[in-house]
């Protein structure tokens, strides 16, 4: 089942949260809805999952519109809100069994439902415990369970994995890969790798508005000619000897023996850096190509605007 | 709806929630109906429960409000209420899920106290001399009063995320529906809207059950004004959507 966002804009006390923003994520698909903090996501999210309505456009999850069909909106979907709000003094169990019985489950189908997702989401050893006593990575796997007691077709996860350690992120982004196998998912996140490790089409909005809606690997490509070098001597050299060399745009002193090379066009200048230092007699240390970061595209996408309203404000 | 009234159910036995109140309501009823020598029934020397009945209004005003602080604030405040509106439940399975299971509790409390009866029945002479009618309607309207209150108290919650503030609100929304009304028709200035001043207050009508007359005016009273509470908290809650 499809999920459709039409020119959807929303207004908060006359502050603009989202601007005009449209974007569809087909059946079957996992979506990154990226962007830094403020920039509107959990807004989009919380006007799909029906929770603060629209004040223009609006959101189709399978051909249904949010604001007219809520109640269908709501059986259909799975939702892990921000800052995964749970029932801190119910049990694992009776909690997922409480939200089961809200979507309808009963009975033998409750319990199996039940007992199914405390399995998947490897809440085996933690069900008879009060969710207060669980840890972060545990609350979250609670919080999925929840969304998906009822077999959602579409998952919306604002930010699942924000504040866990390193590993509970690696479990939760490999929970969340498993479970989305027959789903349409779409998930917020401000991290870049997040969308690398778990699906590739990613839609970046700041203030707003969206900036960018495309493949990781096109992003990627787009953004390839600035690659940059990291070069380590084993002695200090003059910054103007290396300016000189052909086919080199800027140089920047990282600290005493390391430098940062911007190449001029995309050819590699690392033959040229080496028959340098040969020249000079200078042993070169290290040598690394710096790729386009995801970091830095993420960067440059969200602060593009700034920028340009800024120049614009002048 | 069900679910939600079980959850909450279940949340004030877990909480504790529940026996303190049951505890607290019973034992402070209990010292003033047999210990206590100013309203005690045994210094009184009359058969009759006025004891409980005129005083539990007044031990409500605060147990109700510190039951139902809780409902929507502490959700609001835990973001869990986001949650239940995102699940598939109408305002009305929401609010009417909590709203009874304060009421059942209330209810919970008055129910043992009808073993106070039976002493003063027995107790009276001749034994059985105590004006039944009069208890079942006085325990009639002290059931609607605690589903008013608990009404009013709701409502307190359900406009903010601050349970303080909620049961300072609720408690007074309670005082003043309770005795207020009263008092204020008791000022000099009303001349012949003054018994309407009195009717619009719980106290009235309250009274009125007392005397063991059921009287349909009574009734519909109580549940207007509650039904009138839960409305408006329907209103708030819906508020989010314009």
């Amino acid at each position: 089942m499809s999920l459709t966002v039409q020119h959807l804009t929303k207004v908060y006390n006359q502050q603009k949260a989202v601007s005009d923003i449209s974007f569809h994520v087909k059946a079957g698909e996992i979506v990154g809805f990226l962007g830094p903090n403020g920039a509107g996501k959990s807004t989009t999210m919380k006007i799909a999952t029906t929770s603060v309505p629209p004040t223009q456009g609006t959101v189709l999850i399978a051909d249904l519109d949010v604001t007219e069909h809520p109640m269908k909106v709501k059986q259909i979907t799975g939702y892990l809100p921000e800052h995964n709000p749970l029932y801190t003094d119910m049990y694992v169990h009776e909690y997922l069994q409480f939200v089961g019985g809200l979507y309808g489950l009963q009975g033998k189908a409750l319990t199996l439902r039940t007992r199914e997702m405390i399995e998947r989401c490897g809440l085996m050893r933690e069900q008879h415990k009060k969710i207060e006593m669980l840890s972060k990575g545990y609350r979250q796997r609670v919080g999925l369970a929840q969304a998906l007691i009822h077999d959602p077709k579409v998952l919306i996860l604002d930010e699942p994995t924000s504040g866990l350690d390193p590993n509970q992120l690696v479990e939760i982004r490999k929970l969340i890969k498993d479970i989305s196998v027959d789903k349409t998912v779409i998930f917020s996140t401000h991290i870049m790798q997040e969308v690398q490790a778990l699906c590739d089409r990613v839609v970046v909005i700041n203030k707003g508005e969206i900036v960018a809606d495309d493949s990781l690997k096109n992003l990627m490509n787009k953004k390839e000619g600035t690659k940059s070098i990291v070069v380590e001597f084993e002695q200090p050299v003059s910054l103007e000897d290396l300016r000189s060399l052909k086919g080199i745009k800027v140089v920047e002193a990282l600290d005493e023996t390391r430098y940062k090379i911007d190449a001029e066009g995309p050819a590699d200048v690392r033959p040229e850096i080496f028959r340098f230092a040969a020249e000079k007699n200078i042993s070169l240390v290290g040598l690394k190509v710096e790729e386009t970061s995801l970091e830095n595209i993420f960067r440059e996408l969200t602060e593009s605007i700034e920028h340009e309203t800024k120049r614009h404000n002048q | 709806m069900i679910q939600v009234l079980t959850k909450e159910i279940s949340g004030f036995l877990n909480s504790l929630i529940a026996y303190i109140v049951i505890g607290v309501f019973l034992t402070t009823i209990g010292l003033l109906m047999w210990v206590f020598p100013d309203t005690s029934v045994l210094e009184y020397g009359y058969a009759d429960m006025d004891t409980l009945f005129s005083l539990a209004p007044y031990v409500y005003i605060f147990l109700i409000p510190a039951i139902t602080m809780r409902s929507f604030a502490e959700e609001k405040r835990a973001g869990t209420l986001e949650l239940l509106l995102t699940k598939p439940l109408s305002d009305w399975d929401i609010i009417l899920g909590k709203y009874l299971a304060s009421f059942f509790l209330v209810i919970f409390s008055i129910l043992p106290t009808m073993v106070y009866y039976f002493s003063i029945y027995s107790l009276g002479s001749p034994a059985g001399n105590i004006d039944t009618s009069g208890v079942i309607g006085s325990y009639i309207g002290l059931i609607l009063l605690g589903g008013v209150f608990c009404s009013v108290g709701i409502l307190a919650s359900s406009l903010t995320s601050n349970q303080i503030v909620a049961f300072i609100v609720g408690a007074f929304l309670c005082f003043l529906l309770f005795t207020g009304f009263e008092a204020l028709s008791s000022i000099n200035v009303w001349l012949s809207q003054a018994l309407l001043i009195k009717q619009l207050g719980i106290l009235y009508h309250y009274e009125a059950m007392g005397k063991g007359l059921i009287d349909s005016r009574n009734l519909v009273y109580f549940l207007s004004v509650a039904f009138i509470f839960i409305l408006i908290t329907k209103l708030v809650t819906g508020s989010r959507s314009w």
